[in-house]
């Protein structure tokens, strides 16, 4: 393909069929590409968790038993071995896919790539090629934990059945088989996936803003990326770390975790939490930028507190890396350790408090029209507090003495995640929605698709913590039956979320159905971002005449 | 309900429990989870009273944030709503309220932070010196105990099954609920200090006792130590509470506080024999609670 040929001709000149995917260097295609892959991820790993809901309505072993003898052919006992395995490597699976392959191609590589090159007034990003990389490392990453599901785990079984932090010895000794070997080459590319991203966004950022557009004049949800970015960057290659030294264990005789040659297990949980902490921030701090540009347009005015709200992201990113510990308070850490994580994670109740503040302010005095993005926007805020609050509970390690690894941590950082992150990539999707396609979404099956999520994520984790006050510990198959009522419940709105899903997806087809075109600004003069300002959608080349901030 | 104080199974045995309870402040109880239950399981050791009240004094700040959060966003999508408020106002700034909401929430933590640090220092500090040591180790699936004592005791304690029910004279599936009930509990005295040496053998493993306040894990390779003071005598139910494998949700904890006569006798009897050490303290403490039923009968009599 010659270099030259974009050169002279300016106007939406693009390579046609396949080589426009596969070959693109172009970061709205890639970020296409992202974002149907981050689809594709949700629905596997949103499918995984509805079928443990399933398992666990009712005590006792309903379908796992089934489901291996199906999948791996087991009969009888085996069958109920196999079952119980195959529960842990779901709920295993389920945690990998929606961390790697939803919301971060979703939130990073499918917004972030879309829309912090327009939004900061760049052609695109600043290495294209390294872009398509990054993006075509992840569906085989994606299919090396697939196959994982069946290849060899512990003898006799098969698949992952560690949890997503697979901590050894249960990732080594504990499941000799290839399928730990195939989930970990898994990680490591989606990490080398996402270290390629985030130097690009950082090289993006920081070197191609347009001309006057200062980094405190930067959008929030630029801000946010580039700060994500830099938690990958310094966070991945730590799981990196801790990820080969598994393998060298499990493959090459070493015994960085083994205590029988010198090792200790917890090196690994603290290496895994240095990277697992951030990792946290890394899925909500973009959904934060979004939320940001959202509130702010639908009520028609300027963000509230602006450098506040992006001091306040780089203090969570910043503090982000200093309390990985909490999540270890009964591995037998020292006193002194406790006291300082407990001291530390409540500092970033602090910032994340500003942010909440922040948007009510940016409402308040405004002119809010609830379409679509603000109605996830106002159910983000309070969902994201109420997981907030939950937060500041376990971050005490005296209290979490009695919480740790029951479903109270569960309902917590479902109500962050599930509830935060994903609130805020719908949000985010329908706010960009017609400027990607072009296509106005039909907002009668949007607003359904919020209410029916709202009403169905909510009955599936409140009732969990009542469960985890209760004492029900997590990753289990089987219950007491004192815990039959609450789990029924949650499975009920397991599939109320399903549904939801459902209409969600009927609401992309309707949209690309009935092609109603999207004006350049649906929005209103709220919406003042740069992406704003181009066609609906974009060129395939932008800002060929950079833009000019004053 | 809400405290799940005793398993009530039916209306008419609760009204008598109660009073027998209220009676008999020492009678016997099982804390183990109850249907639609929505708090903690009730507290036999101090530490654990410490961790509830502690929860219970941070849902003091938290759901009022909350609420204060879904009013705050309630008065902004009423009155503020572009039909309400057709010209929005242009403020993006206002120093005095954003120092208001960064020193506040700090006030609120430091509120949060002390009783808090009182709290963990009270878990690692017992206030007496352990008359007690017992070493459990888990493996998968099943925990194992060591008694440091004279003589030693040394058994595995592992998941009822349905047919062993019957040989165990555990056919009271309320009090030997399904996947909480064992075939050996582990014995301690009441009103004693217990250390608890808590290490694994293969993978890692939590011991868990929610109405003692106590979880450790089990680490292979580490010998991690912890204690509890169990002041009521009774049957008490934990799980193990790290991902450990295939049966990781058929490992149950089980402890059976009884008095210290009761104690002794079982220790004596348990070197040689742990089972039948077992099937006599367990009959011991059923003629126990006979004689508790019996005086709350009277006591009810009397009221009558």
């Amino acid at each position: 393909m010659a270099g030259a040929s974009a050169a002279h001709d300016a106007h939406d000149h693009k390579p046609t069929g396949w080589t426009r995917w596969v070959m693109s260097t172009n970061h709205k295609d890639i970020g296409t590409l992202y974002l149907i892959f981050a689809i594709i991820g949700g629905i596997v790993g949103g499918a995984l968790s509805i079928i443990m809901r399933m398992e666990l309505q009712e005590p006792g072993i309903q379908i796992f038993h089934g489901l291996a003898s199906i999948v791996y052919g087991f009969d009888g006992d085996a069958a109920i071995d196999g079952g119980k395995q195959m529960f842990n490597v779901f709920l295993t699976a389920h945690g990998l896919i929606m961390v790697f392959f939803m919301v971060m191609p979703a939130l990073i590589g499918g917004f972030a790539n879309w829309m912090v090159p327009i939004m900061i007034g760049a052609p695109d990003m600043a290495f294209p090629r390294m872009n398509n990389i990054s993006f075509w490392l992840l569906p085989p990453a994606f299919i090396m934990l697939l196959l994982s599901l069946f290849a060899e785990g512990p003898a006799g079984a098969y698949g992952v059945g560690g949890g997503w932090t697979v901590y050894p010895p249960l990732s080594t000794t504990g499941q000799p088989g290839p399928a730990m070997d195939f989930a970990i080459l898994a990680l490591h590319i989606a990490g080398a996936s996402s270290i390629l991203g985030a130097i690009n966004f950082i090289t993006t950022i920081f070197n191609m803003r347009a001309p006057g557009m200062t980094l405190h004049k930067m959008p929030l949800f630029a801000w946010s990326v580039l700060i994500t970015a830099f938690l990958l960057l310094l966070s991945l290659p730590v799981l990196a770390g801790g990820i080969t030294m598994l393998l060298t264990d499990r493959n090459f005789g070493t015994s960085f975790f083994s205590p029988e040659g010198g090792g200790d297990p917890i090196l690994f949980q603290h290496l895994f939490w240095f990277f697992g902490h951030p990792e946290v921030y890394i899925l909500i701090l973009p959904a934060f930028g979004a939320i940001s540009h959202i509130v702010s347009t639908f009520s028609r005015k300027p963000i509230f507190g602006y450098l506040g709200m992006a001091y306040a992201m780089v203090a969570i990113g910043a503090v982000g890396f200093i309390v990985w510990a909490h999540h270890m308070y009964t591995v037998g850490l020292s006193l002194d350790a406790q006291r300082y994580f407990v001291f530390a994670t409540m500092v970033i109740a602090v910032p994340t408090g500003i942010k909440i503040f922040s948007w009510i302010a940016t409402m308040w005095g405004g002119s809010m029209t609830i379409r679509t993005p603000m109605l996830w926007a106002l159910g983000f805020i309070f969902l994201f507090t109420m997981g907030g609050v939950t937060g500041v509970q376990v971050a005490n390690a005296g209290l979490d003495r009695a919480l740790h690894d029951t479903y109270y941590v569960v309902a917590h950082f479902h109500y962050t995640m599930s509830l935060g992150a994903t609130f805020g990539i719908f949000a985010a999707w329908y706010y960009w929605f017609p400027k990607i396609t072009g296509y106005m979404y039909n907002s009668l099956i949007a607003k359904t698709h919020f209410w029916t999520m709202f009403i169905g994520v909510n009955m599936v984790f409140f009732p969990q913590h009542f469960l985890g006050l209760a004492g029900m510990p997590r990753r289990y198959i089987d219950y007491p039956d004192a815990y039959a009522g609450w789990n029924a419940v949650s499975s009920y709105g397991s599939y109320i979320a399903t549904v939801s899903t459902i209409i969600f997806l009927i609401g992309i087809w309707e949209a690309f159905a009935k092609k109603r075109k999207a004006e350049d600004n649906p929005w209103g003069e709220g919406a003042t971002t740069l992406e704003w300002q181009l066609s609906s959608p974009p060129p395939y080349h932008q800002w060929e005449q950079l833009p000019r901030i004053k | 309900m809400l405290e799940g104080e005793i398993v009530v199974r039916n209306p008419f045995n609760a009204a008598w429990m109660l009073v027998a309870s209220l009676l008999l402040a020492t009678r016997a109880q099982a804390a183990q989870p109850v249907d639609w239950q929505i708090g903690f399981q009730p507290a036999v050791t101090d530490i654990m009273r410490e961790i509830t009240w502690f929860n219970n004094y941070t849902l003091w700040f938290i759901g009022p944030i909350t609420l204060f959060v879904l009013v705050l966003l309630l008065i902004v999508m009423t009155r503020f709503h572009a039909r309400t408020n057709p010209n929005p106002s242009k403020t993006s700034h206002n120093t005095a309220i954003e120092l208001i909401w960064t020193l506040g929430p700090v006030i609120i933590l430091l509120c949060l932070a002390i009783p808090s640090f009182q709290l963990v220092n009270a878990q690692y500090n017992s206030p007496e010196e352990p008359q007690l040591t017992i070493k459990t180790t888990g493996y998968q699936w099943y925990w194992g105990y060591e008694y440091q004592v004279e003589k030693e005791v040394v058994f595995d304690s592992i998941l009822l099954s349905d047919d062993d029910r019957a040989e165990y004279g555990k056919e009271d599936r309320g009090e030997f609920p399904r996947l909480l009930a064992v075939d050996n509990e582990m014995v301690v005295p009441v009103g004693t200090t217990v250390r608890l040496l808590v290490t694994a053998a293969d993978v890692i493993h939590s011991y868990a006792m929610p109405s003692f306040g106590v979880k450790m894990d089990a680490v292979p390779g580490r010998l991690n130590e912890t204690w509890f003071k169990a002041d009521k005598e009774g049957l008490y139910y934990g799980q193990c509470s790290e991902l450990c494998g295939k049966d990781h949700a058929y490992m149950p904890i089980a402890v059976r506080v009884v008095s210290i006569e009761q104690y002794g006798a079982w220790l004596a009897a348990a070197a040689d024999d742990v089972e039948a050490a077992n099937a006599e303290l367990m009959a011991a403490v059923q003629e126990g609670e006979k004689s508790v039923e019996l005086a709350a009968n009277e006591a009810q009599k009397i009221k009558e």
